[in-house]
């Protein structure tokens, strides 16, 4: 647990990348850890079925801020359909700190609003 | 080491009742509890208390004819006077076993609420407020249409009180926290509840972090409903109480309705059981109530005046320690002066997110609490994201200090700040 804040980590949080808003936003979702009040927005653009760009925004701890930074940077070019499926332990690994079961939420956050806005895209769901 | 707080070595002997300060951590870190004002520990009375119940004298209370059934009713209303005059209530039939202090609010609200409230009428609280002490009033401001008003706090989280008697024109009910779980701040209750008084309101003291660490003496106060929880004052959790006058209880209407509460049945009708028992429908928290009393006998015999004496020295001192950080990025909230506030400590350090500084503080060995501390209004007029607490109770020592001005220094260090 000595490599708990890891320099990327904090690099991340300080320096988010893709942060900030999309001017045209094809799919959108947000959500809050009412815990801990992080919140996190992903707004996507859309082409072919692919993610062609992508911001998040919000606040929170720096493994919120770091896991939607790094997610947001690992899927550009890649497929809703696959967005979709990433799974949990993915987006763990590739966090790479050990996350105890109480942070589980706040590393997990940003997957679980980005999985909104694709799902919400695939699905139809009106604006 | 020797120690600066004179109260020290008594604190130091009385955290040997409290057999969960002696274990370490995971990582071997000597523990450093620092999150008294969320649940406190329980000391080696209390739980004996539990065990003897359930080894000696379980049975249901108020029923069974024999020795055991009598002996656990015994206890069990023995608790009741314990608390009563753990508070200096009149009698203990003013005292209502409630699950915590949430319970005993939800309970004026209905039962007194509902029937005194209307259009026109308003609800006085603060902006300091726990949401267990807000939300209720919402939801009775919206089914009376009283309007719900509040009392200011400056930066400091102090009360303003220059348009108090303005804002307590038509107010019915007063409804405020007697120290604030995230900022320490001891509200000046010897002003508000007169002027509440002769405004014609009838005032209701959130007591869930006075009545563990001060003496309390809801007579001199003059409340006319106080809640306490059990589980931060040594007690069991699942077990509080609320206080109310008698006079007011009797007119109140039942809150649950059920077993214990009733005198006589009949099939449409049902005539209600005298106070207490009358808002204690069901079975009660039997082991709970007894343990919580055995948690007023521990506390009574240490003595509330140095409880606070105590606490109020380890906060100035926490405080002195801790601006030894502001170079850091530290900053501290709440009243500048330590005898403005109980041994509440909440703070940020620089850009770190406190939930982050909670987590690094553990790997240290040192709890303390991170996040909104359940009063969102509060952190969003103060402009904070979250803030982290550090809160102190009676068998916390110098030595716990020291842990956590170390363990913030390491979280500085990892957050590179300073």
């Amino acid at each position: 647990m000595e490599d708990f804040y890891k320099e990327y980590i904090l690099d991340h949080y300080r320096n988010p990348r893709n942060f900030g808003h999309l001017e045209r936003a094809d799919a959108a979702a947000e959500d809050l850890n009412p815990l801990c009040g992080d919140k996190i927005r992903f707004e996507l653009e859309i082409e072919d079925g692919r993610v062609k760009d992508v911001r998040f925004s919000g606040k929170g701890c720096a493994i919120s801020q770091a896991s939607a930074s790094m997610l947001s940077e690992s899927i550009k070019g890649e497929k809703l359909e696959d967005v979709v499926r990433m799974s949990r332990e993915a987006v763990l690994e590739n966090v790479g700190i050990g996350i105890s079961p109480a942070r589980m939420k706040c590393a997990l956050l940003g997957l679980k609003v980005l999985k909104s806005a694709a799902l919400g895209e695939i699905a139809g769901w009106p604006d | 080491m020797i120690a600066t707080l004179g109260s020290d070595a008594r604190a130091r002997a009385l955290a040997k009742d409290f057999p969960i300060l002696a274990q370490a951590t995971s990582r071997g870190k000597r523990l450093a509890f620092l999150d008294s004002a969320a649940s406190s520990q329980k000391p080696q009375a209390v739980i004996d208390s539990l065990v003897h119940y359930y080894t000696h004298d379980n049975a249901n209370i108020h029923r069974g004819v024999y020795e055991l059934a009598a002996r656990a009713t015994e206890h069990f209303e023995a608790a009741r006077a314990k608390v009563a005059h753990f508070i200096n209530a009149a009698e203990p039939a003013e005292i209502i076993w409630t699950r915590n202090v949430t319970e005993a609010i939800n309970l004026v609200s209905y039962s007194w609420g509902l029937g005194n409230l209307k259009p026109g009428d308003a609800i006085l609280t603060s902006q300091l407020e726990h949401h267990s002490n807000l939300v209720p009033w919402q939801l009775l401001a919206a089914k009376t249409g009283a309007e719900l008003r509040f009392i200011e706090v400056d930066e400091h989280g102090i009360h303003q009180l220059d348009d108090l008697d303005e804002r307590l024109r038509g107010v019915k009910l007063v409804a405020l926290s007697h120290v604030s779980n995230t900022l320490g701040t001891i509200a000046p209750l010897e002003t508000i509840i007169p002027k509440a008084h002769a405004a014609g309101a009838v005032v209701l003291i959130d007591g869930a972090q006075s009545a563990p660490h001060m003496k309390i003496d809801v007579r001199a106060l003059d409340a006319d409903f106080f809640g306490v929880s059990g589980h931060k004052m040594c007690g069991p959790t699942g077990i509080g109480f609320l206080y109310g006058k008698r006079a007011l209880l009797e007119a109140m209407p039942p809150f649950l309705t059920g077993g214990d509460m009733i005198k006589r049945v009949q099939f449409t009708t049902t005539t209600f059981n005298e106070i207490p028992w009358k808002f204690e429908a069901g079975t009660s928290n039997i082991a709970d109530a007894i343990a919580l009393g055995a948690a007023v006998d521990y506390l009574e015999a240490v003595g509330m005046d140095w409880i606070h004496a105590h606490e109020q020295a380890m906060t100035a001192y926490a405080l002195e320690r801790m601006r030894e950080l502001e170079p850091l990025g530290l900053t501290l909230y709440g009243p500048p002066n330590p005898a403005d506030r109980s041994g509440i400590v909440s703070f940020n350090l620089g850009d770190a997110h406190p939930h982050d500084v909670a987590s690094i503080l553990d790997t240290e060995g040192v709890c303390i609490r991170a996040g909104h501390h359940c009063t969102m209004p509060l952190m969003e007029k103060m402009g904070w994201t979250a803030t982290a607490r550090a809160s102190f109770y009676l068998y916390n020592v110098e030595e716990d200090v020291e842990q956590l001005i170390a363990a913030l220094r390491k979280a500085a260090q990892i957050f590179k700040l300073g």
